[in-house]
């Protein structure tokens, strides 16, 4: 693997062989007093951040650590972007300065796959791999990762489970990458959300399509709600928080719904109260810290599989 | 890991060392071994753990563990302890897929550790083992038992325990299968094929 793009792009065996690495590196740093592996010794590792993030940034951070490379944080405010440097300058001057590897998050869809291009055909030689954590309503692939290893710990196979994703699908790369990732592991998506907040192009993908959530849970092996994502509205795409609450909330009558093996999945960042109800959100159903907690593991299996091993292998 | 398949070579091509019997005996010997150095069951003896490396270290320490408790009446805690992430060539081939670890519930900390491991040869998957064992405890001391030492040592390292010592070119590779992994004991030589894997 040289770069990692879009969850589209992994095939089952290449994305199976990931999760596996994930797993594998979780047991072997459990119950560890030393949570640090020598792997990649040497290698340098920057993220690129030109969104708010607190758990992928952080997430990214802590992998890199613990397997011993030498992590740089670089954020729009505060870098020389602030003066008008091009991502293509900004990309090119960190991997002139040794970067092996950039984790970048821009505002902007395809953002990463433009980077992968110029490095790819960078003056200076280097040979520096990307990771998408989040290009615009596009995609984002390690929380479609750290999903799935979730989902597998709590569900052991994916295959034929269905697993219904809810909410502001519109502008939603995890929505996007989950529902490339999740059909090429073999399970069923189902979309559930208004109209308004289905993308014009959904009846192409890979999914069922609904409007009423109640219908769906009682046949649901996993839940996953999104954040509605009021920074890229521009318009109004339902009447009121209140009403979107009532119709397509997580409350605790509709967890009562859900078969008793089935989990909670939220990405983060939570709206308490709007797509989802603290008791739902704190209930041992959710497993949205352990979606934070694998993410770590995942992110390790990405370094691992794109940094530790020959340059043309 | 999915065992790669060891069987497939040309049988003009190879020769075998051991036998399904050779191997028995041997296995036998090396636990009696083990009980003898280790003063197992005695008063003073310190708890020994077994530590099989993958593929082929983890059935061998769960044979030698079957051994000793049938010999001697000591159930000795074995575990496997992958090194993948510890080795010093993962930038020289393609990605290796990560086996996994599974340490007993004691621990490793004030035990005698044994690691076992199928073929010695360069001595650095041991050397990646040691590291991946000092993240892991802190042992009282540490042993290594292997089936085949077949010589040409890059770091001074030696093992314990010797099944059989094997004087081999580096031309030539050194299979052993065991049935747990490949459906067969046995210990095969053969010419090393063009695109061989890495010194084990």
């Amino acid at each position: 693997m040289k770069h990692l793009l879009t969850a589209a792009e992994l095939d089952a065996d290449t994305a199976t062989a990931v999760l596996d690495t994930a797993d594998r590196l979780k047991a072997a740093l459990l119950g560890r007093e030393v949570r640090k592996l020598p792997t990649l010794r040497g290698r340098t590792v920057v993220t690129m951040f030109y969104e708010n993030s607190t758990r992928t940034r952080v997430s990214f951070e802590i992998a890199g650590k613990w397997m011993s490379a030498d992590v740089v944080n670089v954020s729009a405010s505060g870098s020389s972007v602030g003066k008008g440097e091009s991502l293509r300058d900004t990309a090119l001057t960190l991997a002139a300065a040794g970067a092996d590897c950039v984790v970048v998050r821009h505002p902007a869809s395809g953002a990463a796959h433009r980077l992968a291009g110029w490095l790819g055909a960078d003056p200076y030689g280097t040979n520096t791999s990307v990771v998408n954590a989040g290009d615009g309503m596009h995609e984002h692939p390690t929380q479609a990762l750290l999903d799935a290893a979730t989902l597998r710990e709590r569900l052991g196979s994916l295959r034929d489970r269905r697993i219904g994703i809810v909410g502001d699908v519109l502008h939603s790369r995890v929505a996007r990458s989950n529902v490339a990732l999740l059909s090429t592991l073999g399970a069923e998506v189902v979309l559930v959300a208004p109209p308004t907040l289905l993308p014009v192009g959904v009846t192409g993908w890979p999914v069922t399509v609904s409007h009423e959530l109640d219908a769906e849970l009682p046949a649901l092996d996993a839940v996953m709600t999104l954040r509605v994502q009021a920074e890229r509205m521009h318009g109004l795409f339902f009447p009121s928080v209140r009403e979107y609450s009532i119709a397509y909330g997580l409350n605790q009558a509709r967890l009562g719904l859900l078969p008793e093996h089935a989990v909670v999945l939220h990405p983060g960042p939570m709206l308490r109260g709007m797509e989802i109800a603290a008791a739902v959100a704190d209930s041992p159903r959710a497993a949205i810290s352990d979606q934070v907690a694998n993410g770590v593991h995942v992110r390790m299996a990405v370094l691992y599989h794109l940094l530790a091993h020959r340059e043309d292998a | 890991m999915a065992s790669r398949s060891r069987d497939a070579a040309d049988p003009a091509e190879q020769r075998e060392l051991l036998t399904a019997g050779d191997v028995a005996r041997t296995v036998a010997r090396m636990a009696h071994q083990v009980i003898e150095k280790t003063a197992l069951g005695g008063v003073e003896a310190a708890p020994v753990v077994l530590l099989g490396i993958p593929t082929r270290g983890a059935p061998l320490a769960a044979r030698l563990a079957r051994h000793v408790a049938e010999f001697c009446g000591v159930e000795v805690p074995t575990g496997i302890l992958d090194v993948t992430l510890y080795r010093d060539d993962l930038r020289r081939g393609p990605t290796r897929p990560l086996a996994s670890t599974e340490l007993p519930d004691r621990g490793v900390d004030d035990a005698l550790v044994i690691l076992v491991d199928d073929v010695l040869y360069s001595g650095r998957t041991v050397r990646a083992a040691l590291d991946a064992l000092r993240d892991a405890g802190r042992p009282r001391a540490v042993q290594l038992a292997v089936l085949v030492d077949r010589g040409h040592r890059e770091l001074p390292i030696r093992a314990d325990y010797v099944g059989k010592n094997v004087p081999t070119s580096r031309a030539e590779e050194v299979d052993v299968l065991f049935t747990e992994t490949d459906g067969r004991d046995a210990v095969l030589l053969r010419p090393r094929a063009a695109h061989g894997g890495g010194p084990g």
